[in-house]
């Protein structure tokens, strides 16, 4: 707003043109509190929180909250990385713990400002839409008393009668779907309405799709469950191996299905410098819902659907099988052993845990346990090497050591199945003293030394699938929310909400004067060239006197700075 | 299942060298920019400051339908329109441009511009050269972002040239980056072509890197104006205040359009992939939920995004908040888009994400 105008009421006229043409909160000048006491001090703070500083202030402080998150190991993603950095920085850590930083996206201070912005949409919306919908009701404002100082601006002189012309006019611009109407001595169109509906709903959708998350958290649940080839899952809590919800989710909600993981398939790149990148994984499962079987393939980015629930592939790995035999032949543990793979090569690792039904040569009851290492593709004898080549099987080969004693598994700590607890067992040795250790094909066969039995490396090696299992509600009103977002966003940011007048005076030789001018949110150039399109259409009914009119600058010179208050 | 299609070794050799001739004919585009602003410099052009420091502005003709007689009917020429600008906005004239308004310094221009679609035309092909070898998407690791992100750029600047808009001021410091993001392209990014790893291999790959990179390459070229607006602005300042602002800013910066012009370009284009980019957001949003089993897990790549959104919607809120339009705004812009190169840059490279792409 230019400080030089001293036309008083010219300027009046104008900022009642371009006023409303946006229901954006006009900015309070008064600095400082009110001396109003509580009630005031509350309409201070409320006026301060829904005003476009502040929400532009609480805009930078979200995305600037957000940053520690993607830098610092974050606990919802990853808590592993949080131990390992937890013991790498010593005298950080109860700094960032204190600061929550760990937990960015779930901390008090981050709640903090999110929950602030969306009071202050809130505050901010609800008033808008109440203008927006009187202005609706109302009418455009009247003609500004100097229409050359709007941002387009138009004028010829015509033999029409003005009441002619304003009628013209009116009909023109009613008829490209302004509204229009006759104000003194000058018609008052607007167009452009949905730029503010869009707007509005732009925010609306914001708050819906907060809403929607909030719910998918609060109701949400989550868990992983590993299986092996010709294994099945049903969806009950106690099948899973972890599992995690959201505080309002009841287990009863958990949608009723089953699967049974019928054959697990990858593909790797054979050659070039991508050797071993994984190319396909499939998983190919039959699952039911009380009813008959259906087959189904689960790849990495097609979950299976049931129901509310999605059942995601998240990892594959092998599973040999091996047979486990005591002092005197019989057989006491046989099946597939899910190894966790440590490299991309799918080098794994793992325990084969007997817990029942073993007995010494002596027939007193004892645990066995056997560490495991596998390789899918094996390098090679006198390689040097036990990792695996190449993440296919191409060549398995599994080395295991044996330990016999207590798994301690009923000590009543709860024990990863995929590590041993050797606190209380012995590994057996060889006739000569050495540790037991021996690499084998399959089909091999470990013989355990004094009787103790054996353990075959099975000629079969099972491939096994870990998969998520998920039921979020609200992903369908986040969606809907979504949508609505992008099209009010379109809306708003495409659409020009514009103002155009008509003036036709009857001038003092007996000629009319008809005034066009234009005047839009924010500066268009598509605004001078519907001016001019309208212009060329109203010409039609008022036709430009036939003498040409001398060009003749006459504006007067003024402040170089027009108020055209096309900003405002 | 899909058989990996085996990578064809001459078509992916035809690409590398069509990036690589890009690269030499950008080169020569380069220097007949360069050679445009040299004789550019010729000209002695003093709008600004006349604008600037006459009391009021060359008053425009307030009557301007004209009437033209043409075989005894009176035939009406379009209205011309009278535009001024808005309250509180300097009333300066663009500047004549690179070439300054001399005739040598538009020809090397107008060399610079053909090189430049020759050169266009030849990144493109090489683009589809790689697509066409792996038989996919172009779009798996950041060599093949990178190649695209400029051929985009490139396009988007052309489409504006083609539609009559005044952008080639734009053109030197656009070939700039070119050659400084190829350069990269070809010497850190580079992957030989493959297939993709199953995770990427799905059709939301087309559709959320596609815009993506649009939404990228058109934040570039709002980012560029940005920082011509910044620049231009405080000349203008200098020249209104009485100032005298150095040689370089008298050559240079007066050639470029008016501060006022290059701020309503940059916030039009940002403006205008704005709902692009949310989109962007909301279907890798959706990817994401298909391929790792959540929408949204605050993963690096996807708080840097959200961070560059937010930014975004700051800096249009800025535009709208009284005390915070023009060069605050503009600032705001510029972070937005810093967001943005260190979110392809910076968490690509060194923030370990589940965005990790094959080989980079
Ligand atoms: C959740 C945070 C918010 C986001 C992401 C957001 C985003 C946006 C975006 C992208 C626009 C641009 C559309 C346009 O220019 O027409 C916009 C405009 C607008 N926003 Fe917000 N907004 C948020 C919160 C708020 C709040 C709290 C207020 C109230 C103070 C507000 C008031 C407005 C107004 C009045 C406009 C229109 C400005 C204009 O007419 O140009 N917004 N918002």
């Amino acid at each position: 707003m230019s400080k030089t105008d001293t036309s008083e009421t010219g300027r009046a006229a104008e900022e009642a043109a371009g006023a409303q043409l946006s229901t954006a909160p006009q900015e309070e000048t008064v600095v400082g509190g009110p001396t109003l006491g509580v009630v005031g001090w509350i309409r201070w703070f409320w006026r301060q929180l829904t005003s476009m500083r502040v929400a532009l202030i609480l805009l930078f402080l979200l995305s600037l909250g957000a940053v520690p998150g993607s830098l610092i190991p974050q606990t919802s993603a990853d808590e592993l990385k949080v131990q390992a950095f937890k013991d790498a920085h010593k005298t950080l850590t109860p700094l960032y713990e204190k600061l929550q930083f760990f937990d960015v996206y779930s901390s008090v201070w981050f709640s903090a400002i999110y929950i602030l912005l969306f009071v202050s949409l809130i505050g901010c919306i609800v008033p808008r839409s109440w203008q927006f919908v009187g202005q609706l009701r109302s009418r455009p404002p009247g003609a500004p008393r100097r229409l050359d100082r709007l941002p387009a601006y138009t004028t010829w002189r015509t033999e029409a009668e003005p009441e002619q012309v304003h009628e013209a006019a009116l009909t023109l611009l009613k008829g490209r779907r302004f509204r229009a109407h006759t104000a003194g001595n000058a018609v008052a169109a607007e167009k452009g309405y949905l730029r503010e509906a869009g707007n509005l709903a732009f925010h609306v959708a914001l708050i819906v799709m907060l809403v929607a998350f909030a719910w998918g958290q609060l109701f949400k649940s989550e868990g992983g469950k590993l299986i092996v080839e010709g294994d099945g899952f049903s969806n009950t809590l106690t099948q899973y191996d972890d599992f995690k919800s959201g505080s309002q989710f009841g287990t009863d909600e958990l949608e009723p299905f089953s699967f049974k993981l019928e054959s697990f398939n990858g593909t790797y790149e054979k050659n070039g410098p991508q050797r071993g990148t994984p190319r396909t994984f499939e998983a190919a499962v039959s699952y039911s819902q009380g009813g008959a079987d259906k087959k189904a393939v689960i790849r990495v980015n097609e979950p299976l659907k049931v129901g509310d629930s999605k059942v995601y592939l998240i990892a594959h790995g092998y599973a040999p099988v091996v047979t486990v035999k005591d002092g005197r032949g019989k057989t006491v543990f046989h099946g597939a052993v899910p190894l966790l793979p440590i490299d991309n090569n799918i080098t794994s690792t793992g325990a084969i845990k007997v817990m029942d039904g073993y007995r010494d040569k002596n027939g007193k009851k004892e645990q066995l346990g056997f560490q495991a290492f596998f390789v899918p593709t094996f390098a090679g004898a006198g390689k040097g090497t036990m990792f695996s080549q190449f993440p296919a099987l191409d060549f398995p080969v599994m080395a295991l050591t044996g330990f016999h004693g207590d798994l301690r598994v009923n000590s009543g700590l709860p024990q990863n199945v995929y590590q041993l607890d050797k606190s209380k067992m012995t590994q057996f040795t060889d006739a000569s003293g050495n540790k037991l250790a021996q690499r084998m094909l399959p089909g091999e066969t470990m013989t355990l030394p004094d009787g103790a039995g054996s353990i075959t490396f099975e000629k079969d090696v099972k491939e096994w699938a870990s998969f998520q299992i998920s039921q979020q509600p609200g992903n369908g009103l986040a969606l809907a929310g979504a949508i609505a977002a992008i099209a009010g966003l379109t809306g708003s940011l495409f659409i020009q909400r514009r103002r155009v007048w008509v003036r036709a005076v009857r001038g003092e030789d007996g000629v009319t004067v008809v005034e066009m001018a234009g005047l839009g949110r924010s500066e268009s150039a598509k605004l001078p060239e519907e001016l001019g399109d309208l212009a060329v259409a109203l010409t039609v009914q008022a036709p430009p006197a036939a003498e040409a009119v001398p060009e003749t600058a006459e504006e007067p010179a003024e402040d170089p700075a027009p108020s055209g208050e096309a900003d405002k | 299942m899909i058989l990996a299609a085996t990578t064809n070794e001459s078509l992916a050799r035809m690409s590398d060298l069509l990036i690589y001739s890009s690269m030499a004919v950008y080169t020569l585009a380069f220097f007949a920019h360069i050679a445009e602003w040299v004789f550019g410099s010729r000209s002695k052009v003093g709008r600004t400051a006349a604008a600037l420091t006459q009391q009021a502005p060359a008053a425009a003709p307030a009557v301007t339908v004209q009437v033209k007689k043409a075989g005894g009917t009176t035939v009406l020429d379009k209205p011309k329109v009278v535009t001024r600008s808005a309250a509180g906005t300097r009333d300066v004239p663009d500047g004549p441009g690179a070439a300054g308004g001399t005739v040598q310094g538009d020809l090397y221009g107008r060399i610079a511009v053909s090189l430049t679609v020759l050169a266009f035309l030849v990144e493109a092909s090489g683009v589809v050269a790689r697509a066409l070898s792996v038989q996919r998407a172009p779009w798996g690791n950041m060599y093949e972002f990178s190649t695209t992100f400029s051929t985009v750029a490139v396009g988007a600047y052309l489409g504006f040239l083609l539609a009559k808009k005044n952008v080639r001021w734009i053109g030197l410091p656009l070939v700039t980056t070119v050659l400084l993001d190829l350069g990269m392209a070809v010497t850190w990014l580079k992957t030989p072509s493959d297939q993709l790893v199953p995770a990427l291999d799905s059709y939301w790959l087309w559709i959320h890197v596609s815009t993506a990179i649009f939404c990228g390459a058109v934040f570039y070229i709002g980012a560029v104006a940005t920082l011509l607006y910044l620049f231009r602005d405080s000349y203008e300042n200098k020249l209104a205040t009485g100032g005298n602002p150095g040689s370089f800013a008298r050559s240079v910066l007066e050639r470029l359009p008016a501060a006022a012009s290059l701020d309503k370009f940059a916030y039009r284009v940002n403006a205008a992939v704005f709902p692009l980019w949310t989109f962007t957001i909301i279907a890798g949003a959706i990817w994401a939920g298909d391929a790792w089993g959540r929408y949204w897990g605050w993963d690096a790549k996807e708080v840097w995004s959200f961070i560059t959104w937010v930014g975004y919607a700051a800096y249009l809120h800025a535009r709208a908040t009284a005390g915070w339009k023009g060069r605050k705004a503009a600032y705001i812009a510029l972070i937005a888009f810093g967001c943005f190169l260190f979110n392809y840059y910076g968490v690509n490279i060194f923030v370990s994400s589940k965005h990790s792409y094959a080989g980079v």
